[in-house]
């Protein structure tokens, strides 16, 4: 089993007048000028290289780290890319407001956990960077520096079932046949 | 316990979890394709992950050839030619460079029928939502688990409704109806739903209006859109499918997100001008324009009636002389009846181009691509810049580009 629960300082993808982001698009998280990569392990150093302000986010990053975000995270191209870049660098998560849906697709498909938290715009001014967030995958609940608690959207079964497996394929061989 | 809409219905029919709108439910697919487009991508996908075992059933598994066919490069040929290879290993039927675009296929062939679940590589296969079908286009690794397991995962859409007030008069067609809910719903009107279409304008198209409307919902950012199957929808599909099926419909419970009427009963003839085909304005408004192509075709007007409309209007005359006009049947079948009903003829007597069936101008150029400053007027679907050319699209119906081909600029149909 994968652990269902994850514990992680926080990032939190705001823009130089420290707003949230919304619309982060798939350029902005993996540029297309390194579209040729096909190895995972070198996508990391890529990762939100092209936000402004977020240019040494894949230097600071460690692993087990979690990534917060706006609304309509993940819009644009269906790069997987932009999902496997977060996984390189062992991103424990991602918490956003929404997601683009072929982003959602993709980073369900590869075993990625990622939960929605709806109306986090309202209240982002209460997560910082470097915080510490504890995350239930099963209960969607977040508790924020051992303090304040949130609830997001649990995961799906179907989440569950391909994070469990690791991704997609691993579990269409569960399913025998 | 509030009832279902359309696509509630037809997804909890194909599973086993609770469906509403926002929950991610495993759903059964009963048919999966893919197209030359991705299907070599979805070949090397299934390799990579399942060596070489079978598909899950390849009696529900099929591929369409329509993106570039045939072939015209060797890229292109050699990707067509992996996936013959890998089907004929598989015993998975192709429905080659010869057969016309894949969605219509399925639809002629009764692999599609009301209340089925069907999805492939072309993102316009929600076109199936004209016979009350689910279709999906999806990724080449989502298809790649679909071939394998016979399952897929899916989000389930709200569903939104739109009713149409008011009936559809000459010399407005199903296109002129289709171009009034873009201009009303606009390109992201319909972003992440399911839409449900309802009203006499809506009862009365025939199949081939139902295909025109339907194909234009991914332009309005929505999941598909479902027009409730008539009777004689019903007899159709049931007679290609060889067996019965009841259609699919909504409980007068069921719950929308968002109502919009569109009032079309002072509807005339509408256009979408470069570069979105939500940009509609009334052919009225850019009458006398001078053009210098036509395209008739595609997913959203590449049916015989659409082209039986045009050789109405253009027998027995000449097109301008500085017209290139072409036209692209959808299918195979749709070129057979062409053929017997006197279309072919009196479109090349006009001087028409005449191509095989596929997807024809609408991907890769199959037919000619435009240049720097061309004004064209075409019944395909996108006019963003770049796709059918570097020159400037005008989508409207096959009527309004009969009638721009005759006089060499743009004209309101008598
Ligand atoms: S005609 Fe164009 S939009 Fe329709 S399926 Fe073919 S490529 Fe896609």
């Amino acid at each position: 089993m994968k652990p269902t629960k994850i514990r992680g300082r926080i990032w939190v993808l705001t823009d130089p007048d420290g707003k949230m982001y919304d619309d982060v698009d798939t350029d902005m998280i993996f540029h297309n000028r390194h579209l040729h990569i096909t190895e995972v392990a070198e996508m990391g150093q890529y990762a939100l290289g092209n936000l402004q302000g977020w240019e040494d986010f894949a230097r600071e990053c460690q692993p087990g780290d979690i990534v917060i975000a706006g609304a309509n995270f993940g819009a644009g191209s269906s790069r997987q890319q932009a999902v496997d870049c977060f996984r390189a660098l062992g991103v424990g998560g991602l918490i956003a407001e929404s997601y683009g849906a072929i982003y959602k697709r993709n980073a369900i498909n590869s075993g990625f956990p990622i939960l929605t938290l709806p109306h986090l715009s309202e209240i982002a001014g209460e997560f910082e960077n470097g915080d510490e967030l504890q995350v239930n995958f099963e209960t969607g609940q977040l508790v924020l520096n051992d303090e304040k608690a949130y609830q997001a959207q649990p995961f799906s079964k179907v989440q569950a079932d391909i994070y469990q497996s690791g991704n997609l394929f691993a579990y269409g061989k569960t399913l025998g046949g | 316990m509030p009832g279902q809409t359309i696509i509630e219905k037809i997804i909890q029919t194909h599973s086993d979890e609770t469906v509403a709108p926002g929950r991610i439910v495993w759903m059964e697919l009963d048919v999966r394709t893919a197209r030359d487009f991705a299907g070599a991508n979805v070949v090397q996908n299934f390799r990579t992950h399942y060596s070489n075992s079978p598909v899950a059933d390849a009696s529900k598994t099929f591929f369409t050839f329509d993106c570039v066919v045939p072939a015209k490069t060797i890229p292109y040929a050699n990707n067509q030619h992996i996936c013959r290879r890998w089907a004929r290993e598989q015993g998975i039927k192709v429905y080659d460079v010869d057969a016309g675009i894949g969605s219509h296929v399925a639809i002629e062939e009764g692999l599609a029928y009301p209340g089925c679940t069907f999805v492939g590589t072309d993102s316009h296969l929600n076109i199936l939502g004209a016979i009350g079908a689910f279709g999906q286009g999806m990724g080449d690794q989502d298809i790649a688990f679909g071939f394998k397991t016979g399952k897929t995962w899916f989000e389930v859409p709200p569903t939104m409704k739109v009713m149409i007030e008011g009936d559809l008069r000459p010399p407005c067609t199903a296109r002129d109806l289709t171009l009034a809910v873009l201009r009303e719903l606009g390109s992201s009107g319909a972003l992440g739903r399911a839409v449900e279409f309802y009203g006499s304008a809506i009862e009365d198209l025939d199949l081939s209006g139902r295909i025109t409307l339907a194909s234009q919902i991914t332009e309005m950012g929505g999941i598909i859109g479902f027009i409730p199957p008539s009777e004689e929808v019903l007899a159709f599909c049931r007679e290609r499918a060889g067996r019965g099926m009841p259609g699919v419909y909504a409980d007068p419970n069921a719950e929308y997100c968002e109502v919009v009427e569109v009032d079309i009963t002072d509807l005339e003839p509408l256009i979408a001008c470069p570069p979105n085909p939500a940009n509609v304005k009334p052919v009225r408004e850019l009458a006398g324009t001078r053009i210098d192509s036509v395209f008739l075709g595609s997913c959203t007007n590449g049916r015989f009636e659409d082209f039986a409309a045009v050789a109405e209007v253009v027998e027995g005359k000449r097109i301008a002389p500085w017209v290139m006009a072409s036209v692209v049947p959808a299918t195979r079948k749709v070129y057979a009846r062409m053929l017997q009903e006197g279309v072919l003829q009196a479109l090349f007597e006009a001087g028409f181009i005449i191509s095989n069936p596929g997807c024809g101008g609408c991907a890769s150029g199959q037919i000619g691509m435009t240049g720097q400053g061309q004004v064209q007027v075409s019944t395909s679907n996108r006019n963003f810049r770049g796709k059918q050319g570097a020159g400037d699209t005008y989508l409207a119906s096959p009527l309004t580009a009969a009638w721009a081909a005759l006089r060499g600029e743009i004209t309101v149909p008598q």
